[in-house]
């Protein structure tokens, strides 16, 4: 009655009933709506990264200075693998779930997944995945009977990972936190698939599909291919531990390589399932702020099917260290060299759509912008990494770090930030300062570069990774300083990124339903769209309705 | 259902069905091939016996069970089609009464190795990646059997209707699939044993 009285009493004309914040929290447990479930994925990966930031921020004070005593070995194994694993699967894997599941029904017409509840427990398994990753702290039993967190590293190679060198429980909420996750994973790439197969609105055939959808689309089929495998992979090592299989137990004829094959025809792949996103957000917001269509449609669309494909035939160039027959080297470069084709195909494509435009240098145009310059670097050391001789130096050095870093930050996370500072105005119907946004802009990639580009170097110089410290003396040392003096610079981004945030949800500049003059569906509806999305289902006629829809007189599809 | 999940229009709605549970195959499938491969990758690896070859005996009743309810579950859907409830009914009891034939064969058979033969999954590498494999069908037979129970309950209570064909068929896709990862572990597992 109390909830009743209080909603009676404050509802005046024109003033939305604002309910207690228990019914509000309510509704959020208990939703299905997509646009929900998508913010709940992008924020719980917000928090995720930031407490991975902080590890990885820790470890590089560690790193500053030669044979310094900030960490103690345990605790600096620790704090690397909970950083691997939560940026890919509690960052990257949420980024991409959550985008898609807030843009993909906006963007097709419809008005939600195929199956909203699945979707909703999909969310759900990954959440408390996560969580229960990070109980370890407290409920796992390690080496001395305190709480430990796993310590094997992400791709927690066995020996390593049984039970004679990995005591306790630690190592048993890595396997069941990211097992529950991936469940929800697939759950959620079933629904991604069927959504997109099923419910576009009338006239969206696949050749008119933004192509934001299209890539979002193959990339939910990959973690189909790609994922059950590492549960699968999972379960063996559970088998090992807990009923005495001998899948990767060498003293009875195991092998240790097997899991390195399984671990990483997931992990490559893994790798395209989290950058795609990516390229998906450069493809929306690129045409946008260069006022051009996107140059090579068609060409995209087969870029990113080649790049499902491919993905999934790369995984040994993580393991040409391990000593593999010449032939299997050579084949696994050469697919690795391929695959930067279709990815450099991308980048043209990128170059071309902005070529001649009118180039509108916004907070998200900024963000791809740079992008675009620093994953061409991240290609071009992967390529070098690809060479099978090269590799056997490089392998296992700073120069790798160095280099998923730049792919994963400077090909995700920036595009990441691009899509924030893009869709934030439809999602809260406020603008994002955009003050503050080039101050976050700046820092970020000021600090970004200064980390990671040095990075190569104490690579190139034998630093190993992985190590918790290493003497002075071996040429590392100011090497080292730059690249933790980096790590600051970035936090300064990230403080400017956050203060963004906040301040403008309470008082930012109202958006309007279409800010940008963009051409996607999403922009049709109101900031932020209805439950329903649609009052009445649209229809299009071309790849940019809204742009048909404001110029009558020189529709797209008089063109088509 | 609410109108929130209605399928795009032009597309029939049982289509969200189908790719839904295509999908979930497509990601079964991968599942099961790592079992599989690392079957295959491990075979004649164990240090210590027993050996496939000295304690498989191949399983032909209950491969003929398996095959077989994918026929009766044809059927079943067949005379669903044609407003038969009954004959849905009897072909449906008989797909799951097979499945049962099935995991009854394979507890015997487990019941042989685990209890004669001394065969256990931490026995060797062969006993790890046999159980682990054949364990991995059963226990999807045994879902399989769930679902198929909870169909003919709803039958039996009268809830089921020749208008929901197409979301009983969507069911036999599971069951096909089951049916044909058995195929292939009967190929891998048994067969090479021989």
């Amino acid at each position: 009655m109390a909830v009743l009285d209080r909603s009676l009493a404050s509802s005046s004309p024109g003033e939305a009933v604002r309910l207690p914040v228990a019914s509000r929290l309510h509704d959020w447990v208990v939703t299905a709506d997509h646009k929900k479930l998508g913010l709940m994925y992008i924020a719980s990966g917000l928090v995720f990264f930031l407490v991975a930031g902080v590890m990885a921020s820790m470890m590089r004070i560690q790193l500053a200075f030669p044979q310094n005593d900030f960490l103690g070995p345990n605790t600096f194994n620790r704090l690397m693998t909970m950083h691997g694993t939560t940026m890919v699967f509690f960052v990257g894997m949420p980024m991409f779930f959550g985008f898609a599941n807030y843009l993909v029904p906006l963007q097709i017409g419809a008005r939600d997944l195929a199956f909203p509840r699945l979707n909703a427990f999909g969310f759900w398994m990954f959440l408390f995945g996560g969580l229960l990753l990070y109980f370890s702290a407290i409920g796992s039993e390690g080496l001395y009977g305190a709480g430990s967190t796993p310590d094997v590293g992400w791709f927690a190679y066995a020996p390593l990972t049984s039970r004679t060198f990995s005591r306790g429980n630690a190592t048993d909420y890595w396997i069941l936190g990211i097992l529950l996750s991936s469940v929800g994973s697939t759950a959620t790439a079933i629904n991604l698939v069927t959504t997109v197969a099923t419910m576009r609105c009338p006239g969206m055939t696949l050749r008119r599909m933004p192509l934001f959808v299209w890539i979002l689309w193959v990339d939910a089929i990959l973690v189909l291919f790609v994922l059950s495998p590492l549960t699968a992979a999972q379960v063996m090592l559970l088998f090992d531990r807990f009923l005495g299989a001998h899948f990767f137990d060498t003293q009875a004829g195991g092998s240790a390589v097997l899991w390195q094959h399984f671990f990483w025809f997931f992990g490559h792949p893994e790798v395209y399932v989290l950058i795609l996103p990516a390229f998906a957000i450069a493809s929306e917001v690129i045409p946008v702020f260069s006022r051009k269509p996107l140059f090579g449609y068609p060409i995209m669309v087969a870029a990113t099917i080649c790049i499902g494909m491919i993905s999934m035939s790369v995984w040994v160039h993580h393991m040409f260290v391990v000593g593999l027959e010449p032939g299997a080297n050579t084949f696994f470069a050469a697919s690795t060299m391929a695959i930067a084709v279709p990815t450099g195909i991308k980048i043209f494509n990128w170059l071309g759509t902005m070529w001649g435009g009118r180039i509108r240098f916004r907070v998200p145009m900024l963000w791809c912008t740079a992008f675009l310059v620093e994953f061409v670097l991240a290609g071009l050391t992967g390529v070098i990494l690809a060479t099978v001789p090269i590799d056997w130096q490089l392998s296992d050095s700073y120069f790798v770090v160095a280099h998923f870093h730049f792919v994963l930050i400077g090909g995700l996370l920036f595009n990441i930030f691009a899509a924030i500072y893009y869709w934030f105005p439809k999602a809260t119907g406020r603008m994002l300062d955009e003050g503050l946004g080039r101050k976050h802009f700046f820092w970020f990639v000021l600090g970004f570069n200064l980390t990671f580009l040095p990075m190569h170097v104490p690579g190139l110089l034998g630093m190993p990774r992985r190590i918790y410290t290493y003497m002075p003396g071996r040429g590392w040392d100011a090497w080292n300083l730059v690249v933790t003096a980096g790590v600051a610079v970035q936090a300064v981004g990230i403080l400017f990124f956050l203060w963004n945030v906040i301040s403008s949800l309470r008082g930012g500049e109202p958006a309007g339903d279409d800010p940008w003059d963009a051409w996607t569906l999403e922009w049709a509806t109101t900031s932020p769209p209805p439950e329903y999305n649609f009052e009445e289902i649209p229809t299009v006629r071309s790849r940019r309705p809204l742009w048909d829809l404001k110029h009558p007189e020189d529709p797209d599809w008089r063109w088509e | 259902m609410s109108t929130a999940a209605a399928t795009g229009p032009g597309v029939p709605e049982n289509m969200r069905g189908r790719i839904g549970m295509a999908s979930l195959i497509v990601a079964e499938i991968s599942f099961f091939a790592v079992f599989i491969v690392a079957y295959l990758f491990y075979l004649g690896k164990s240090t210590t016996g027993p050996q496939p070859g000295e304690v498989l005996k191949t399983p032909i009743a209950a491969t003929i069970c398996l095959l077989a309810s994918s026929v009766t579950i044809a059927i079943a859907l067949r005379a669903l089609r044609a407003g038969s409830l009954g004959g849905f009914r009897a072909w449906w009891l008989a797909t799951i009464l097979l499945g049962a034939g099935f995991l009854f064969a394979t507890a015997l058979e487990w019941h042989e190795l685990i209890h004669e033969r001394g065969l256990t999954i931490a026995t060797n590498l062969f006993g790890t990646t046999f159980y682990s494999l054949v364990g991995f069908h059963a226990l999807h037979v045994t879902l399989g059997l769930c679902m198929l129970a909870f169909v003919l309950a709803a039958s039996l209570r009268g809830r089921l209707q020749p208008a929901d064909a197409e979301r009983t068929e969507i069911l036999s896709w599971y069951w096909h699939f089951v049916d044909a990862v058995w195929v292939a572990v009967f190929s891998v597992v048994y067969l090479t044993a021989r």
